[in-house]
């Protein structure tokens, strides 16, 4: 039976193509392309100072990889049409006697104007930009003696450099197993059901439910060689670490992609056509799966009602466990919680399958 | 004991608002050709699939070798074999992978019962390497009855084989029908085409879920109260309009080359005089052996 199912597969070379490369062209497309880091965002200088310090941190910041100086101006009434026409997304302005004040009144004012049309990356921007005159001024404080002074030395634990790609990573395994299984093998137990097959098996003498199994196995291999090409290509191309152990992460997988299973099956007893499990597939548990896991939008800042409404997501409790085991190494005790969690959630979804399977037609 | 045995089998469709099956029984004797003959939806197919475990009836029982469908269903679907109405075979698999995979499935070994397919088989032997998908009605129709055979049922339960299927395929499928019968396997065949009823041991009439007759096919057109003729004229359409005028005309429905009529009462020189008038030219009118189409006729019209 299995093997029947491996040839039906086989013999799909759209789709199985589909389920292999999706993963890749997800991996690289989030890894290369979709990146939360804002890079090489376009400055316009102000510069009523033109003096010796301007100088210093106009170069700093076209020479950092994250801004590129496109144009000096003189005065700041440019900036709305620079912005208009999407020539910058940042300008920074100084003001006369920049060096001069800075010295004699011990206070330079320097004003950073961003297009927050788009206000994640401006807010990303403007921070880089106060990053970088921020370390400036450190460099001149170190040359002076001050009475007091508050040292704040910011770390990024377990991401120090905030690349992206340590939280997509999950994100995107997250993705794909509930695409290829929930989805896949509803589909294939609808597809028996739509072509008639269905009606034959059930007339064997063959359990039903065996007829199922069979059915969510070769996607459950599938799943698995999806999990190890995500992993293989966020260790060895993008450079994520998986920091905890290997065969934690492995069995969490397996326990994740069982519950994605259930729901297929949950799914394809519900439905009489390919379309509508597909449909549901992907709108009822694919959409909730991206929204309330927190790999897209923080669960914190949701309402509480829908943040209740996350608690009920698989994907929610899977992400953190691979987050924690991947990205902070952390093992099986800090993660027991989301672990049994998601294990119940799955015993749950099986029972209820193995109950509104239908072992006849009507 | 009866191999299949059915008693008041009803079943309602859309909470009641259709009867699919009302009050059906009937019974198949062990080794028998048993032919459910019916027009399209007059609930063959739900009564083979009540048989086969596939729907609950909503009332009455049902038998198969003893074993009741609802209750004892995984014991019936050892010993039947099913093929649906609808081709059900996987269309992307070979001739070669259904019959494996179907063997699998009953738990059987192709080897073991390679005699009873053996005929089939043959058959389909040199397309054993093509997409079921690809095969022609007919050989299709053969590929679903081996891949029903591979576990020697003792009943086989066919819902309309031949539906579908060209004249010479449709006489191949019923000659290895009746082999299978010599080999002590109980058939029971639906099926719209009344000339396959004769090939039938036995037979039930079938229509708007319910039974109208039982019995053998020779028997059955019998046991119509009155003679049946044959009427044909130049107009066959004008013929048509002026027998159902005749007030004491029972039924007239177009066969092939003629119009069968049965009259309630008078003798056939009755009518002729009234259609002396109404037709131009001669009109023939003939007494003959009635068929199972006229007894489907005479139910219908008696029942409106």
């Amino acid at each position: 039976m299995t093997i029947k199912e491996f040839k039906h597969v086989l013999r799909d070379p759209r789709s199985l193509f589909f389920l292999l490369a999706q993963p890749v062209m997800l991996m690289l497309l989030f890894g290369f392309a979709l990146s939360n880091e804002v890079k090489e965002s376009r400055v316009a200088i102000i510069d009523q100072a033109r003096d010796e310090e301007t100088k210093k941190l106009t170069d700093r910041l076209d020479q950092s990889e994250y801004f590129d100086v496109m144009g000096h101006y003189a005065d700041p009434s440019v900036v709305p049409a620079l912005f208009e026409k999407g020539a910058a997304r940042l300008a920074i302005v100084f003001p006369p006697h920049f060096a001069n004040d800075l010295e004699h009144l011990n206070a330079g004012q320097i004003q950073v104007l961003a297009d927050a049309s788009d206000p994640n990356t401006a807010a990303i921007a403007t921070s880089y930009a106060s990053a970088i005159f921020g370390a400036y001024q450190d460099e001149l404080l170190g040359l002076m003696k001050l009475p007091y002074k508050i040292n704040i030395e910011t770390r990024m634990l377990y991401n120090p450099q905030l690349v992206s790609a340590f939280s997509f990573v999950p994100g995107v395994m997250t993705l794909i197993l509930t695409i290829l299984c929930t989805m896949m093998t509803s589909v294939a137990i609808v597809r028996e059901k739509e072509l008639g097959t269905l009606e034959v098996l059930l007339a064997s003498p063959m359990h039903p439910m065996q007829i199922v199994v069979s059915k969510a196995v070769p996607y459950l291999v599938l799943a698995m060689i999806d999990v190890a090409v995500i992993l293989l290509l966020a260790v060895y191309v993008l450079g994520v670490p998986i920091r905890g152990s290997l065969f934690l992460l492995m069995a969490e997988n397996t326990l994740y992609i069982s519950n994605t299973l259930a729901l297929g099956l949950l799914v394809s007893t519900i439905t009489e056509k390919q379309q509508v499990a597909m449909f549901v597939s992907l709108v009822g548990f694919m959409l909730p799966a991206l929204l309330f896991s927190g790999f897209m939008f923080p669960i914190e800042n949701m309402p509480w009602p829908l943040q209740w409404i996350s608690h009920a997501v698989p994907t929610r409790w899977y992400y953190r466990i691979v987050n924690a085991i991947m990205i902070k190494g952390l093992g099986l005790a800090s993660i027991w919680k989301e672990t049994l969690i998601l294990a119940v959630m799955t015993l749950g979804l099986l029972v209820l399958a193995v109950k509104k399977f239908k072992v006849r037609l009507l | 004991m009866k191999t299949i045995q059915t008693d008041r089998l009803t079943r309602t469709f859309d909470k009641g608002k259709v009867t699919a099956l009302q009050e059906v029984s009937f019974a198949v004797e062990k080794g028998e050709i048993f032919g459910l003959i019916g027009p399209d939806g007059a609930g063959k197919t739900t009564l083979i699939r009540i048989l086969a475990s596939l729907i609950l009836p909503d009332s009455g029982s049902a038998s198969l070798a003893g074993f009741d469908p609802v209750r004892d269903y995984a014991r019936v679907r050892q010993i039947i074999g099913y093929m649906p109405g609808r081709f059900s075979l996987y269309q992307d698999l070979s001739v070669q992978e259904n019959l494996r995979f179907f063997a699998t499935v009953f738990k059987a070994d192709l080897e073991t019962n390679y005699p009873l397919i053996k005929d089939l088989y043959d058959q389909l032997a040199p397309f054993k390497n093509r997409r079921a998908g690809q095969l022609s009605g007919g050989m299709k129709q053969k590929l679903a009855l081996c891949c029903a055979l591979v576990h020697e049922p003792e009943i086989l339960l066919l819902d309309e084989p031949t539906t579908g299927v060209d004249p010479v395929s449709r006489r191949e499928f019923w000659d290895m029908l009746i082999r299978l019968k010599a080999r002590g396997i109980t058939i029971l065949v639906s099926t719209p085409y009344m000339d396959e009823a004769t090939l039938c041991d036995r037979i039930a009439l079938i229509q708007k879920g319910t039974i109208l007759e039982t019995g053998t096919p020779a028997e059955i057109p019998r046991r119509l109260s009155r003679p049946v003729y044959a009427a044909s004229a130049g107009d066959m359409y004008l013929l048509l309009r002026a027998v159902r005028d005749y007030p004491e005309t029972h039924s007239c429905y177009t066969f092939g080359e003629s119009h069968h009529v049965q009259l309630k009462s008078g003798s056939p020189q009755d009518l002729l005089d009234f259609l002396g008038g109404r037709i131009p030219g001669p009109v023939a009118l003939d007494q003959i052996e009635p068929g199972i189409e006229d007894v489907f006729m005479d139910k219908m019209t008696s029942r409106t």
